[in-house]
Parts: C-alpha cells; sequence; structure tokens
C-alpha cells in the first residue's frame, strides 16, 4: 500500500479508548461537519498527492473554522508527514474481546491504527479526517489544519493508550503543542512513542462495535456487532455475552447481505442506522476475507448527533502464513520488539519469548520447550525465556540459540532440551561444541539432554568439558536448575 | 492392531519430489510404510525413491489404489492440495505442512464437514501404528507396538511421552499428532472417539497445551462417553499470558479460559489425571494397565 496516498475528505472524531475519558470528552466535544465531495488539502510535503485548489485550506485560512454542511457522510483525509519510522511494539490491542484476543497474537501482524484506518478508508468505510505527525510542529500544524479540537494519539501497540496517557484532547494551538511534547517520545508500557495521529474530535451520542474475526472453535468467521461498544467491550463479552449479536459466516460463501442485516438487527441497533452498520459490516468481511485478516474491528463504531456513523478506532491483524500473497499489508510490517533479545530472536528466525527468570531453556518443538518450562518451574526453578529452535536445526541455527540465551544477563544456566525427529543430534551437538569452544571460560554451566534421531551419535560428539550431559529429561531439568542457584548465590 | 492407519493403507505422497517430501517418504518407507506413489503437478511420469509419480492425486489413486496421502506441499500450496486428496477421494489426508494460511484451512474445514475423509493436521508430525505404518515424520525407532493409545497437539511432546512409555515397556497401538494450528481436521475427541472404539487400545495418553478449548471438550466427551481410562498431560503451565509460544494454538488469553489450568481442571473433573511431568503420565498409564 502506498502510504503517502491520501483520500479526500473531511472531518470527524474523537476518540479515548478510555471509556472515562471518553464520557468526559462528550459533554465538552462538538460535532462539525465538512463539505465533502471531491476536494482535499494539501500541504507542504503531500501536495503530489492533491489538487492543490482547496477550498477548505482557503476556507481555514480566512476564518479558521470551517463552515460545514451537515449530515453529510464524512469522508476522510489521509496525510503522513515523516517517512515511516521503525515502530514499536505488539502487545493487546486498545479493543480486543475475549473471543477475538485468543487469536490475535504475537504471530498475527497487527497494524497501526492509522495503518488500519487507511485501509478501512480505501474500502468506503468513514474514518476520522486525522494526520500522522511525528514531531511537535508537526502536531500543531495538522491540528491547525484539522480544527479543533483534535485527539493526539500514540501509534503503538499498546492496550490501555488512554489510560496510560497516551491519547490527548487539545482545543487549542497550545494544548495540540502540550499535548505533542507529552506523548511524542514518551514511554508507553515500555514501548517509544515516535508518532502521533492528529486526529478531528467529534460529539457522539452512542458507540458500537463491530468486528469479525475467526472463530477457532467453529473453525469458521464469526460477524459480530453490539450497542455496547467502547473499551470495554471485553467485559461485555464476559458478563453479558448475548449483548453482543454474533453470525458465523460460512467461508466458502462468504457473508450474504441478510447475514450482516440479521446480526445489526439481532444487536439492536436503532433502525435509522441499521442500513449503515450492515454495509460496514459487509465491508469488513470483505476485507477479513480478501485481506487473510485475523481479526478487523471497529470499536468504538460512533454514532453521532446527526446519525452519522464512523470508524473512531480501527484494528486490522494480518495472518502472517498469509503474508506471501499480502504484499502490499506486508510492506507496512514495522519491525517492533520489546527488547534487543526479541530483535534478535527475530533476526536469527527463533520463536523466542523472554521471561523474568534465570534458566536458560532451548529445545525443539513448542510442546516440549513449554514443557521444559514447566518442569523448571516444577523443579522448583523460574525459566528466563521460551527458545524453539524448530525442527531440523543444523549446527550454526543450534550455535545460534546459546548465543541467544547467553546474551540474557539473568541467566544463570541453560537447559537445552533436543527431542529429535527431524532434527539430529550429531547436529545438534556439533552446534553446541562449535558455540561453546569459542569461549575461554564458558559464561554458563550448559546442561545437554539428547534424545530422538542421532542422539547416541550426538553424544559421542558432545564435549564433556564444555557441558553436562543429562540422559532423562527429569535430570537434566534438575541439575539446570541446582546449576541456576548455585550461580546465583 | 491399530486405528487409521496399518501395513495394508496404501499411501500416496504429495510433495515428493520435493527434498522433505523425497526424505520422508524414503524413511516411511523404510518404517514400512506402504507407499504406492507420489503425486505433483508438472512431475508425472518419473520416478521417485522407487514408486511412481503422477501429476495429480486423483491419477495416483486411480492407478494404484491409494486410500490415504501425506502432504509435503509448501505451505502456499498445501491448502489446494489437502482439497485435491479430499476430492480423489482419499479414506485418510496427513498434512505435514506447517504455515498453511488460516483461512485456506477454514474452507478445508468446511469441505471436510461435506466428505467422509479424515483430515490429520495440518503442522502436525503424523500418525504411527508401530510396527505396521507410520504417515508423517515420527522417529519409529522410539515406538513400540502395544496397548496404548496416544494423542496430542505437540510432535516432540509426543516423543517425549512415547519415550516414557516404551522405555518402561508400554507400547503403543497408534500414536496420533494432531498439530498445533488453530483449525485442524482430526482433534482430540475424533481421535479419543476412534481409541474408545478400537477394542486393542487399553488406555489412552492425551497431550494437550495452552490455547484453545479443545482440552475441555475432551474432558466434556471422556466424562461422557468412555470407558477406556484416559491420563493427560498439558503443556504451558508457566506459559504468560498473551505471548504466543510456537504454535500458533497455543496462546492463553488474558480472561482465564485457555489456560493450563482450566484444561487440568477440567480433566480432573472428568476422573483423568494429570501427570506434572511426561514421565508421571507414564506412571498413571502404568496403573491403567
Amino acid at each position: 500500500m502506498d502510504n503517502d496516498r491520501l483520500k479526500s475528505g473531511e472531518l470527524l472524531v474523537t476518540l479515548g479508548p478510555s471509556a472515562g475519558l471518553r464520557f468526559e470528552l462528550a459533554d465538552r466535544l462538538f460535532l462539525r461537519v465538512g463539505p465533502s465531495g471531491s476536494n482535499a488539502r494539501c500541504s507542504a510535503t503531500t501536495d503530489r498527492l492533491y489538487a492543490p485548489n482547496d477550498d477548505k485550506v482557503q476556507d481555514d485560512s480566512s476564518s479558521g473554522r470551517r463552515s460545514r454542511p451537515p449530515r453529510r457522510r464524512p469522508r476522510r483525509v489521509w496525510r503522513q508527514f515523516p517517512p515511516r519510522v521503525p515502530g514499536s511494539a505488539f502487545t493487546d490491542s486498545d479493543t480486543t474481546n475475549s473471543r477475538t484476543r485468543e487469536v490475535s497474537s504475537e504471530s498475527r501482524m497487527r497494524l497501526h491504527e492509522y495503518q488500519a484506518k487507511r485501509v478501512f478508508a480505501d474500502a468506503g468505510i468513514p474514518t476520522p479526517d486525522a494526520t500522522l505527525a511525528s514531531s511537535v510542529d508537526e502536531v500543531v500544524e495538522a491540528a491547525e489544519e484539522i480544527g479543533y479540537p483534535v485527539a493526539v494519539k500514540a501509534q503503538v501497540h499498546v492496550g490501555g493508550r488512554g489510560k496510560a496517557g497516551g491519547i490527548k484532547l487539545a482545543e487549542s494551538a497550545d494544548e495540540a503543542e502540550e499535548a505533542a511534547e507529552d506523548i511524542i517520545g514518551m514511554d508507553l508500557k515500555g514501548y517509544h512513542v515516535e508518532r502521533v495521529l492528529v486526529e478531528e474530535a467529534v460529539n457522539f451520542k452512542n458507540e458500537l462495535y463491530v468486528g469479525v474475526t475467526m472463530d477457532r472453535g467453529e473453525g469458521k468467521p464469526v460477524a459480530m456487532v453490539s450497542t455496547k461498544g467502547g473499551v470495554d467491550i471485553e467485559s461485555v463479552a464476559e458478563e453479558t455475552p448475548d449483548a453482543i449479536a454474533r453470525e458465523h459466516i460460512d467461508p466458502a460463501f462468504g457473508m450474504h447481505p441478510y447475514q450482516a442485516r440479521k446480526a445489526v438487527y439481532d444487536a439492536g441497533v436503532p433502525r435509522e442506522l441499521a442500513s449503515d452498520v450492515a454495509s460496514v459490516l459487509q465491508t469488513m468481511y470483505q476485507l477479513w476475507d480478501d485481506r487473510d485478516a485475523s481479526e478487523v474491528e471497529i470499536n468504538p463504531l460512533m454514532v453521532t448527533e446527526d446519525d452519522e456513523i464512523i470508524a473512531a478506532d480501527a484494528v486490522m491483524n494480518i495472518d502472517d502464513d498469509a503474508l506471501f500473497r499480502q504484499q502490499e499489508l506486508a510492506e507496512m510490517e514495522e519491525e517492533a520488539f520489546e527488547d534487543d533479545l526479541e530483535r534478535k530472536a527475530g533476526e536469527y528466525g527463533f520463536d523466542y519469548v523472554r521471561l523474568s527468570g534465570n534458566v536458560g531453556i532451548i529445545g525443539n518443538g513448542a510442546g516440549l520447550v513449554m514443557t521444559t518450562l514447566d518442569l523448571v518451574d516444577y523443579y522448583g526453578g523460574e525459566p528466563a525465556n521460551f527458545l524453539d529452535i524448530g525442527g531440523g536445526a543444523k549446527a550454526e541455527r543450534v550455535a545460534n540459540a546459546l548465543d541467544m540465551v547467553f546474551s540474557d544477563e539473568n541467566v544463570d544456566a541453560v537447559v537445552f532440551n533436543i527431542f529429535g525427529g527431524i532434527t539430529r543430534g550429531d547436529e545438534v551437538a556439533k552446534g553446541i561444541n562449535s558455540a561453546l569452544e569459542q569461549f575461554d571460560e564458558i559464561p554458563k554451566p550448559v546442561v545437554v539432554r539428547l534424545a530422538g534421531t542421532n542422539a547416541a551419535e550426538g553424544r559421542e560428539i558432545l564435549n564433556d568439558e564444555l557441558v553436562t550431559v543429562e540422559e532423562t529429561l527429569e535430570d537434566a531439568v534438575q541439575r539446570t536448575v541446582e546449576y541456576s542457584e548455585e550461580e546465583a548465590q | 492392531m491399530s486405528v487409521l492407519v496399518d501395513s495394508d493403507t496404501r499411501v500416496v505422497v504429495q510433495g515428493i519430489t520435493g527434498g522433505e517430501g523425497k526424505f520422508h517418504a524414503e524413511q516411511m518407507m523404510e518404517y514400512g510404510t506402504n507407499i504406492v506413489a507420489g503425486a505433483v503437478p508438472g512431475k508425472g511420469g518419473q520416478e521417485v525413491a522407487g514408486v511412481p509419480v503422477y501429476d495429480t492425486v486423483h491419477e495416483a489413486a486411480r492407478e494404484e489404489d491409494a486410500d490415504a496421502s501425506v502432504v509435503f506441499v509448501p505451505p502456499a500450496f498445501a491448502g489446494d492440495a489437502v482439497f485435491e486428496a479430499l476430492d480423489a477421494p482419499l479414506d485418510l489426508v496427513v498434512a505435514i505442512t506447517e504455515g498453511i494460511p488460516t483461512q485456506d484451512m477454514a474452507k478445508v474445514n468446511k469441505r471436510l464437514s461435506e466428505v467422509d475423509t479424515r483430515l490429520i493436521g495440518p503442522n502436525c508430525p503424523g500418525i504411527i501404528t508401530p510396527g505396521e505404518s507410520k504417515l508423517g515424520i515420527l522417529p519409529g525407532n522410539i515406538f513400540e507396538s502395544g496397548d496404548v493409545g496416544l494423542v496430542s497437539r505437540s510432535g516432540t511432546l509426543t516423543y517425549q511421552v512415547v519415550d516414557n512409555l516404551t522405555s518402561r515397556g508400554i507400547g503403543q497401538t497408534t500414536a496420533i499428532g494432531i498439530g498445533g494450528d488453530p483449525i485442524i481436521g482430526t482433534d482430540f475427541t475424533d481421535a479419543l472417539e476412534l481409541f474408545e472404539n478400537d477394542p486393542d487400545t487399553k488406555a489412552v495418553v492425551m497431550c494437550g497445551e495452552i490455547g484453545g478449548e479443545d482440552e475441555e471438550e475432551a474432558a466434556r466427551f471422556i466424562a461422557e462417553n468412555m470407558d477406556t481410562p484416559v491420563a493427560g498431560f498439558i503443556a504451558g503451565r508457566t506459559a504468560p499470558p498473551g505471548k504466543r509460544m510456537g504454535h500458533a494454538g497455543a496462546i492463553v488469553s488474558g480472561s482465564g479460559t485457555g489456560t493450563a489450568e482450566s484444561k487440568i481442571e477440567a480433566l480432573n473433573d472428568a476422573g483423568v489425571p494429570v501427570g506434572d511431568t511426561p514421565n508421571e503420565v507414564a506412571d498413571h498409564i502404568e496403573d491403567f494397565l
């Protein structure tokens, strides 16, 4: 997708993923509806994308406030000041309910809010007038163009941005500057905020929830609609599941229009909004299907005083396994890691999760590595990480894994647990030897347990002066936990 | 004895000309699997690992009277390969491929509900009836023929538990690796039903993990429908919520479902002892026999 491509448009929104914030805002904000149509705005950095004769810009310059006829469908403006900057990390988004959270995971590529909104807007879903900015000046410039009030929203993959101070409302240039200074560069739950979305704020009378995700229990996509939108959709899902209308979709046939209507009426969406909401839901299913999404969500889908609907937040996560056929989306991915070790794991291509303990764990196969973690815990140790080297690992990969775990300064001892099917014990042993032979002194004790394919050959090869070899999983884990306790002292 | 596969099972290897396909075709044949053909579009007429290769599964099934296939086709084409096997039609399809797009699997899943073919996997190590036949990548040498059925979401954990069983002389009827993906063909309940109906299976090991609610569902099935005793193991007790641990399915939601605790509790309530270690699972099985 061309990140620089902007759509003409006008209007919109506020946001605040915290319900409390939104309630507070609701009293203060007001709706302004802009002239829609083909006009678009230009800015110094984006003029190649726009027709320069933009009447709204002229409006702005004369009155500082656009006059907008009401009751027009909002359109969207996308502008991006800075080039894309590698951003922050993946955690829970603001708006996943308990079911969708199950499928959304680290394995899914997540679009940022601004990216998802662009995809939605391109598909015809009303989204706010918004601008991406990465400096205080850009925020103020964007806010001036959009018109106050604006919401300044940190673009990081962190849940609860509003409560954590990552979303602020600004009603003047001073406030926009202040919000930008507060948010840009801030540390939001461990992630560095480099960019914000500056978005128009509107009044709203209602918040809906719409989403499409995979119901893994059914093996089918499910479309969901609720009139209880807002950040607390997760508690809605848990406490009053009936408040969310669900419609399973046959993936072979796609979503029939009647299904979208049924979900909307089942959810109790007012009749005057039903057609628009059903249309948004239908579009979201199409996006889900066309783009190999694991989930698409709008929460909230705001209802304005004039019964317009507009996507005030946007979630779009893509199935990693399908990125080979979603090139446009794959290019939008912004590498994001929690820390240097996770970055390193990404480079090496390992499944790696850093944990808080001091026993480094390396194994092959997710189930076996999880089991090794559990046994470390069972025998009184604390796992420092999950590291799966995968199937068929060669010597170099094994050496990389050791390098990774040694890089974690919390690690006091390492257990290597290999049960070879495809993976060959002799290859693993060579990797361990070559990794350890580089050291004058082995940084931390290493315990190795080799079983399965070529395990006997592997144990022959292993250098007993460098590692401790144990025959069974239980013995290996217990020995490692002992070492970790000794080292920790 | 066995469920699903035995020495009479006539197997097509889809993707036999690829590196993995060829290597494992040879391994399977060495184990005794009756591999009768390969199927690779555009490679018909060749011979790989001593068996004829056909352009289509239909042709392989027709010419060689095949009734099962093992899929070693790359992820982008694997969904289509499974459809082809369902349409041939074969009785059993084992999809080893890891990384098939979820939406492809949703469509496969839909088709499965309309046909009689059984799918195992994807993203799984396969199925083995010790001493007779293996369809997949499991290391044959650790298995031994015997009385215990085994079903698992994880390949290497399967090997670990089998090792604990075999090392104390407990053999297996059949071991089924159902795979760690969110959408799979044969699930725990299906496999448990097969073992319940197999007169030779005297006890069953079920290895689950965090994520999803399949283990809870299996627990309900065991409580209501099974006389054969089951012992369980659940991997991922120490997994932090919200993190994915390797398998696409192995993620715990924040809301208390899909956790190791909820699965262990459900199994215990169904009368299934759950081992703290794989070795303890073998202890429980020993008690049953």
